[in-house]
């Protein structure tokens, strides 16, 4: 009796056994199957960038080679490291042209997230572009690096689509650190409280403009001329010569290419040269240093970088060897830290689930060329609003606590012609 | 006549159960941009073929009309109920073409079409100025809540109702005037028809369709500022597509924005880099090969294409009347 | 003050009217509604871009090599593309729509190569931007040139039209094209060399331009609209209309910038151009006056 029971005892001992052994192996058998098959081949990412119409200037400075950049790295390494999988997958480009056009950037995100069924979407180059497509991606829960893009409105913005991020700050922030910077000089004593200063007609130059306008006074500074000029304009000597008559000792110009660069060019030919001589984006541009050479030296703009640091040396190494052309100043680094803190992301959660993405893009810090940088308030905040060129560099002169400021020279030297 | 009747009925019938199926037949949002697209250009090309087609003056206004009525949104969205702002649309449309045509409608030709041409342009420069010195805002943000699916329903009935409108100005003494004028204006002056008063007409008309699709089309893009709502691509578009249908029919725009619509969405897909190429090549084809228009090449009556040297016919230039 | 205003004046008037110069040529005379104008403008720029930076070559030397090549090129474009549309209308009024879409599609297909060729970025050189001093202001010297360019070469054309047979044939083709085969004279050779003639004096406007002037492949369209406006104010075909309305708008221009408000200069551009029109339907000097 008692054998067949001990019998049964271990019979059942090693029925249970082996039930386990398989068991277990069956379980590994679907997990290592599970796996394999829900591993993406490729991570898809799309945009929709614009190629033509006039746009196409901004964004082959600043969007286009940085993603082209960013892409070209991935995969040299063989893919985004998708660590739920345990491999690395490769990265997938599937770009579109929107001309410049709202309808068609709508159309064009529209097409990549239900046809193409891409993982991932890049922003489009400009303010108009973002906020265009920023509805369609919000309401199919993709999250939105909305670079190149400035606007007043980013708080309000940030509520409306909480998965919105921000790379240039606000229109008011970069002319409160712009006014901070030169009331700095004021009271140094090295210029005096008259701001002569124009814009573009155009909606960054008016936001720019009406930033400027609301803080000068309690800054302490004085407008003596105010004016908005047409997008078009090709002549900025009327202009220039009112101002002049004005002796202001500060220029602000809140412009846009190829303006930045017309005016510069006028300003030089008539050797307008007051103390501070800042002008918008363009600046900061490769063709900008290209036109003027060694008249660069003492301009100021909107941007600047800790030229020190080796990782965005490093950084505008790469850039020139894979686009054949130099980063611009500003908005390019924040372009490509933006598409770091994206990797990074997506590597940190381990797989393509774009709320989990999203939440990490909000709570996380990531290494950058930037430094160490978080997106805890949707808004990229370690970044420098002025810069000015300085032995043939863009350095961030503004605000003078982040790494890498440099004082800024003022009086600028005169125009060498 | 009553051939092309039917013709034109069972045409119509068709289109309008293709219009009503298409968002229930199971496509994405994409899908629906499209049908958003070829609505709208549908709309913008009857309506230019409206007044350019008997009148046979080539207007380069459309993109004016559209951006102010996508403005109009952009200012008054936040304020009036959406039908009063598609009422102001319309209004807006109408008395700027009233002003535009009391204007320019004394030009002739070649004039007239230059002249359409730089007014997105001056109107751009004079809304910008507006916006920068009277009203200081920068860009407008519009935040309606409204559906793809509204946007298309919307165009849908637009259509039909320029359609309906086309139609009905075939018939009357409105459209025989017309007709006259597009012949022989001199011939018609003498016959006691106010010719400008009947361009005039035509021409708000057409103009106030466009301003409404402006404004309907406006929602989708939530950032409109001066540059964005004035673009004079899309006059150029609008003609061409009406001229490929064949401006002298009420069906022929539509016949004509279908398959450019289609096809610049092909292209726009598959040849990203070389686009502006293709399209190009394009409309040159059409120019030099389709002259008449689909419709005009498939009837078996030309339209009138080649003039006797000195007949006041034909696209207006030359001496004026 | 007032020579500010001047000297600003002139050389931005004479920019405009150096501009429209070819344009007005190419539809008073070829009757050709050239929407593809600023193609060849933007083309030529980077034509002398090219050879400035890669050959080293100074860009008015380049206007020896490039305003050939403008004026070979547009009349290859004339016989090629525009013949056929001008004979399928019999020279008649439905010359004028055929060649703004044709031309339309051009400027697309002429973009487009320009586009895949250098991209979409800006491109910007500097030559001859010294400082001239004339009557106690500052004028760059490229932009000068433009000025004095445009009226020797205005200056030139007029006076070979008035003075020559050729140029008294390319009058009458412009004025009466139906009526010039009566007296003999081939208006398809005039037109042609017509056509091509704006060609090569566009594709010095490029050259010159290019010097102090930033472009990019999209940039066409912006100069089209210019010419067009100066030509069609001007009169259609006339140089002289040409020259005057240019400088009338660079004078506007400068001036309302200064005096007024600078955020009004092009809308008063066009204001001026509706008004000119509005009295004088044919521009200022229309095809009644020559």
């Amino acid at each position: 009796m008692i054998d067949s029971q001990q019998t049964e005892g271990s019979q059942n001992m090693s029925r249970r056994f082996i039930r386990a052994v398989a068991a277990g192996a069956i379980a590994t058998l679907a997990a290592f199957a599970a796996t394999a098959e829900e591993a993406p081949e490729k991570v898809r990412i799309g945009y929709a960038i614009s190629k033509t119409g006039p746009n196409a200037g901004g964004a082959a400075a600043s969007s286009t080679p940085n993603y082209e950049l960013w892409a070209k790295e991935i995969n040299a390494e063989g893919g985004l490291m998708l660590s739920a999988y345990g491999k690395r997958v490769p990265v997938e480009i599937v770009e579109y042209d929107d001309r410049s056009s709202s309808e068609e950037a709508v159309k064009a995100v529209e097409r990549l997230i239900t046809q193409d069924e891409v993982d991932l979407v890049l922003a489009p180059w400009g303010t108009g572009m973002n906020l265009a497509v920023a509805p369609i991606l919000h309401k199919n829960g993709y999250p939105h690096l909305a670079f190149n893009t400035l606007t007043d409105r980013a708080p309000e913005l940030i509520e409306r689509w909480p998965g919105i991020f921000f790379f240039e700050g606000t229109s008011t922030i970069i002319a409160g650190a712009t006014l901070d910077m030169l009331a700095q000089q004021r009271d140094a004593g090295k210029i005096g409280n008259k701001i002569a200063m124009i814009a573009i007609a155009d909606a960054l130059g008016i936001e720019l403009s009406a930033a400027y306008r609301e803080m000068a006074a309690e800054k302490g500074f004085e407008l003596v001329y105010d004016a908005a000029y047409p997008a078009g304009t090709q002549d900025f000597t009327p202009i220039l010569t009112e101002i002049s008559s004005k002796s202001p000792d500060v220029f602000i110009a809140n412009s846009y290419p190829p303006d930045t660069l017309t005016m510069t060019e006028q300003a030089r030919v008539m050797s307008f040269n007051p103390a501070v001589y800042l002008t918008g984006i363009g600046t900061a541009m490769p063709m900008f240093p290209g036109q003027f050479g060694e008249n660069v030296d003492g301009v100021m703009g909107i941007g600047g970088s800790d030229v020190a640091s080796p990782a965005l040396q490093d950084y505008f190494k790469r850039h020139q060897d894979s686009a054949g052309y130099p980063a611009d100043r500003f908005a390019s680094q924040l372009t490509y830290a933006g598409l770091e803190i994206l990797q990074q992301a997506i590597e940190n959660v381990g797989k393509i689930d774009r709320a989990a993405i999203t939440e990490e893009l909000k709570t996380g810090t990531f290494r950058t060329v930037l430094g160490e940088v978080s997106l805890a308030s949707q808004m990229l905040e370690t970044l420098f609003y002025v810069g000015q060129w300085q032995d043939g560099e863009f350095y961030g002169v503004g605000p003078s606590s982040l790494p890498g400021a440099r004082a800024p020279v003022v009086p600028k030297p005169a125009w060498k012609n | 006549m009553k051939r092309n009747e039917l013709a034109g009925g069972i045409f119509v019938t068709l289109l309008f159960a293709v219009i009503l199926a298409t968002p229930f037949a199971g496509g994405s949002s994409y899908h629906l941009s499209i049908g958003i697209s070829l609505l709208q250009y549908a709309v913008m090309a009857t309506a230019w073929a409206l007044f350019s087609g008997p009148t046979r003056y080539v207007s380069l206004a459309t993109g004016s009309f559209f951006g102010i009525g996508a403005y109009t949104v952009a200012v008054l969205g936040d304020f009036l109920p959406w039908p009063a702002v598609l009422c102001v649309a319309l209004l807006i449309g109408l008395a700027l073409a009233l002003l535009v045509g009391l204007a320019t409608l004394r030009l002739s030709g070649v004039y007239f079409v230059i002249f359409s041409f730089g007014l997105s342009e001056m109107i751009r420069q004079l809304v910008s100025w507006y916006e920068v010195n009277i009203t200081k805002t920068s860009a407008r943000y519009i935040f309606l809540d409204i559906t793809q699916q509204q946007i298309y329903w919307q165009l849908a009935a637009l259509l039909a109702l320029v359609l309906a409108v086309g139609w009905w100005i075939g018939r009357s003494r409105l459209g025989t005037a017309l007709r006259l004028i597009g012949e022989d204006e001199v011939v018609a002056a003498h016959v006691g028809i106010d010719t400008t008063r009947v361009k005039l007409a035509l021409f708000a008309i057409s103009s106030a369709f466009m301003s409404v699709t402006g404004a309907i089309m406006a929602p989708r893009w939530t950032y409109i500022d001066p540059s964005i709502a004035f673009n004079a691509n899309i006059s150029f578009q609008v003609l061409i597509m009406a001229l490929f249908g064949g401006a002298s029919r009420l069906f022929g725009p539509i016949a004509g924005v279908i398959p450019l619509v289609l096809m610049i969405e092909y292209l726009s897909t598959n040849f990203p880099n070389h686009f502006s190429i293709l399209i190009g090549a394009i409309f040159m084809i059409i120019v030099y090969f389709i002259p008449d228009g689909i419709l005009g090449t498939i009837s078996a009556r030309r339209p009138r294409a080649s003039q006797p040297p000195l007949a006041a016919k034909a696209p207006r230039t030359g001496a004026a009347s | 003050m007032f020579l500010d205003l001047l000297i600003s004046g002139l050389t931005l008037g004479g920019l405009y009217a150096l501009v429209a110069m070819g344009l007005t040529l190419q539809c008073g005379v070829a009757r050709i509604m050239n929407l593809s104008y600023g193609e060849f403008l933007i083309a030529s720029a980077f034509l002398a871009y090219l050879l400035t930076s890669k050959l080293q070559i100074n860009p008015v030397a380049a206007l020896l090599l490039i305003v050939p090549l403008g004026f070979v090129v547009s009349w290859l474009v004339y016989r090629v593309l525009m013949l056929p549309l001008v004979r399928r209308s019999k020279a008649g009024a439905s010359l004028d729509v055929d060649s703004i879409l044709a031309t339309f599609g051009l400027l697309f297909v002429l973009q487009g190569m320009m586009l895949v060729s250098f991209g979409g970025n800006y491109v910007s050189y500097s030559f001859l931007s010294f400082p001239v001093h004339i009557a106690g202001t500052q004028v760059a010297a490229n932009r000068l040139l433009v000025f004095v360019f445009a009226v020797v070469l205005g200056g030139t054309t007029y006076l070979l039209m008035k003075n020559t047979r050729t140029g008294t044939a390319v009058r009458a083709v412009a004025a009466a094209p139906n009526f010039a085969p009566l007296v003999g004279i081939n208006v398809l050779m005039i037109s042609t060399l017509a056509f091509a003639l704006g060609g090569a004096m566009v594709s010095a406007s490029g050259v010159l331009i290019s010097m102090f002037l930033p472009f990019s492949a999209t940039m066409g369209v912006l100069f089209t609209m210019k010419a067009l406006v100066i030509v069609i104010m001007g009169g259609v075909g006339n140089l002289k209309g040409c020259l005057v309305a240019g400088l009338l708008l660079g004078f506007t221009e400068a001036t309302v910038a200064r005096l007024v408000d600078p955020g009004l200069t092009i809308a008063a551009n066009y204001a001026l151009f509706l008004l000119v029109l509005l009295f004088l339907p044919n521009g200022l000097y229309g095809k009644a006056a020559r």
